[in-house]
């Protein structure tokens, strides 16, 4: 068993303290059971004040339709499609944790997966609303779905990136919610065989299914996660390829490029570690995990984020050298005087896309501000801040100049019920995250203790004993036992 | 069925493997480990043999390619052949995404489905719990007991081997409806008492 069981003392620990089985799920469990704390019920009375703003600029846009918003002749699309790509983007640090990283081998995700995979189902929540209620008439939404109608049969167009992006979507959501899920059995049995009231032991009853902790039903639970990580590794992908598909498609200057995919999936990735980082870090101090989220996880996630910002700063650059190269006309004007020029009205937002995305990151080469807390937090706003605007920079100043000069006059700026929208999305987002905290460990109790022999700190020490064994007698002494 | 079992929880994996040894040599039936965590190399340990709920997966998943091909075939070119800018009736490139999209679809909650039918677990869905703690920090050892088995015998023999907390319990095997707020009741229980 040794063999397995052997980490090299080279690896930080990812489990500060002297901990054992038991001391892993008071601090983690544990934390689920008490009574929230006042910085709690704060958060989650500014977040539903913001979910009900949200709630009045639906029914306004609804009501009244889509007229509500500042959407004008060639900005079709403006802030709804922004938000929906920004928090598609966000939504897929989670999977990748959990499935990628999984399939890496890379132990420091069991810190960090349970809150980025239920961050991941939130924010893939608030994106499917702007094209939901983008569409005008949301009670019709289902006609998205091919299903035989009275119609005709009416059916979709399957050649469209636009119905690929309903699929995509609704495949992710779908998978993301089943492998968060079968995770969290083990936990919410654990939950419920401390329970001490009748109501939480009926609710975490409902919840958990019945688990046991049986090793048939643990090899089975393994399998399935091995395999739906295998599954979700290529469907992370495919869905901001096909979301950059509604774009690369068309034949606008400026979209239309076959950069996109690998830029927006980059992209994606970068901005979902930045919102993965924005929560962990609040919720490790509230709920007092640090001993589980430490300062190696933490510079885990920045390098992440400064190897994808630095892809998305090759693919700003690369764009706008293609532009020049390409010799079209249009496509060089987009990027030269839409986007590029600084005095152009939408200049602010391209520049801020370039401080917020490919400078700021870099700062990350150092160390000590990779282990920075406070640093890292103030970061990660900022590219979450840098990210929305370079999908408003994609689609706005794509668009907001059409080849008819007569009509450049016009310039977008959103209403108060756009904003609201999206602000409205904020507090759902934040809502669920509050919810969820309260009532689910934040941090997956049963993957810690499978990896508390290796990697705690305690465990770490015995290690040297190891190293320093000879490797004849480490061989027939600790291989014999080796399942 | 209701039938009895002895019980004994260990504190360390390494404890436990040995034990799972001697326990299957010695003859006595493991009805189940239950542990906190996976532990690898258990199920092995424990005899038991490869889960195949990932050919299950693989199944869902052509389930899934041939009901996106097929139905997107049959409704581009058979059901309403619709003329969109001249493009092909089938136009198979177009149709990967998609077909992409409901593979994994089909795989992801076919197997989800299959793993809980197996285990036998959705909401509402109740079994015994040996020992409270086999989702906290033990690893719980049950043993069944048969007509011919002698329980305190083998309560001597888990102790011999490190475990603790050991006890008999006479417990439904399988799974039932039930709350996990209320208490359970046991019926027939005279009949295993006039056994043992």
């Amino acid at each position: 068993m040794s063999l397995l069981k052997y980490e090299s003392q080279l690896r930080e620990p990812l489990i500060n303290g002297d901990k054992n089985y038991h001391q892993i799920t008071e601090d983690i469990i544990g934390a689920v059971e008490i009574k929230p704390g006042r910085a709690w019920w704060i958060g989650l009375s500014i977040a539903l004040a913001l979910l009900l703003f949200g709630v009045y600029s639906v029914y306004r846009e609804v009501a009244y339709g889509i007229g509500q918003w500042n959407l004008n002749r060639t900005v079709g699309w403006g802030w709804a499609i922004t938000n929906f790509v920004w928090w598609i983007g966000i939504g897929h640090a989670g999977t990748l944790i959990s499935a990628i990283l999984l399939l890496f081998g890379q132990k420091w995700r069991t810190g960090v997966n349970r809150a980025a995979e239920a961050m991941t189902i939130f924010a893939v929540m608030c994106a499917g609303m702007f094209p939901i209620f983008h569409v005008g008439r949301v009670w019709v939404a289902f006609y998205l779905f091919p299903y035989p109608n009275s119609r005709g049969p009416v059916w979709p167009n399957f050649n469209s990136a636009l119905l690929w992006d309903v699929f995509a979507v609704s495949t992710y959501f779908t998978i993301s919610v089943l492998f968060w899920y079968t995770g969290l059995l083990p936990d919410v049995a654990s939950l419920r065989d401390r329970a001490k009231t009748k109501f939480r032991k009926m609710f975490y009853g409902l919840c958990s299914f019945g688990w046991t902790g049986s090793t048939k039903h643990w090899q089975r639970q393994e399998s399935l996660a091995l395999v739906l990580a295998g599954l979700a590794t290529p469907l992370v992908l495919s869905v901001h390829t096909v979301v950059s598909f509604d774009f690369a498609t068309s034949v606008i200057p400026g979209w239309h490029t076959t950069i996109f995919p690998p830029y927006f999936v980059a992209g994606a990735v970068f901005s979902g570690f930045a919102m993965v980082q924005t929560l962990l870090l609040i919720t490790r101090k509230l709920l007092h995990l640090e001993d589980y989220v430490t300062f190696g996880h933490i510079e885990a996630m920045n390098k992440i984020i400064l190897v994808t910002g630095s892809i998305v700063g090759c693919a700003y650059l690369s764009e706008l050298f293609i532009s020049w190269y390409s010799m079209n006309a249009y496509e060089w004007w987009a990027y030269r005087e839409n986007r590029a020029n600084i005095f152009s009205p939408y200049g602010w937002a391209y520049y801020g896309m370039i401080f917020c995305n490919v400078i700021s990151p870099q700062l990350f080469w150092s160390k000590k501000l990779r282990r920075n807390v406070t640093f890292t937090f103030f970061l990660a706003v900022l590219v979450n801040v840098g990210m929305w605007f370079e999908r408003f920079v994609i689609f706005v100043t794509s668009i907001y100049r059409d080849y008819l000069p007569s009509s450049w006059a016009t310039y977008y700026s959103p209403t108060i019920w756009e904003i609201g929208f999206y602000l409205g999305t904020f507090g759902l987002f934040f809502t669920c995250y509050f919810l969820f905290a309260k009532f689910f460990p934040v941090i997956a109790a049963a993957e810690i203790k499978a990896i508390l022999k290796t990697s705690g700190e305690n465990y770490k020490q015995t290690m040297s004993g190891i190293e320093e064994m000879d490797t004849n007698k480490f061989y027939t002494e600790e291989m014999e036992h080796a399942h | 069925m209701i039938k009895k079992f002895v019980v004994g929880s260990f504190e360390d994996e390494k404890v436990l493997f040995p034990a799972v040894k001697n326990v299957r040599r010695a003859g006595y039936k493991i009805h189940e480990v239950y542990t906190p965590f996976p532990i690898h190399g258990l199920d092995k340990a424990l005899g038991l043999r490869d889960t195949s709920i990932h050919t299950m997966g693989f199944i869902y998943g052509l389930l899934g390619t041939t009901t996106a091909i097929g139905g997107m075939g049959w409704i581009f070119a058979w059901d309403w052949p619709l003329n969109i800018g001249g493009k092909p009736h089938f136009p198979l490139p177009a149709f990967i995404p998609i077909t992409f999209e409901l593979t994994v679809l089909f795989a992801g909650v076919g197997m989800t489905w299959t793993f809980c039918w197996l285990c036998k677990m959705m909401p509402g869905v109740k079994k015994h719990h040996f020992n409270l703690r086999s989702t906290d920090d033990l690893m719980t050892m049950v043993i069944e007991c048969t007509e011919n088995s002698n329980a305190a015998e083998i309560e001597n023999f888990l102790k011999e081997n490190g475990a603790i907390e050991i006890n008999t319990q006479i417990a439904e095997e399988g799974w039932w409806f039930g709350r996990y707020d209320k208490e359970q009741k046991l019926y027939r229980t005279e009949e295993i008492e006039a056994v043992d």
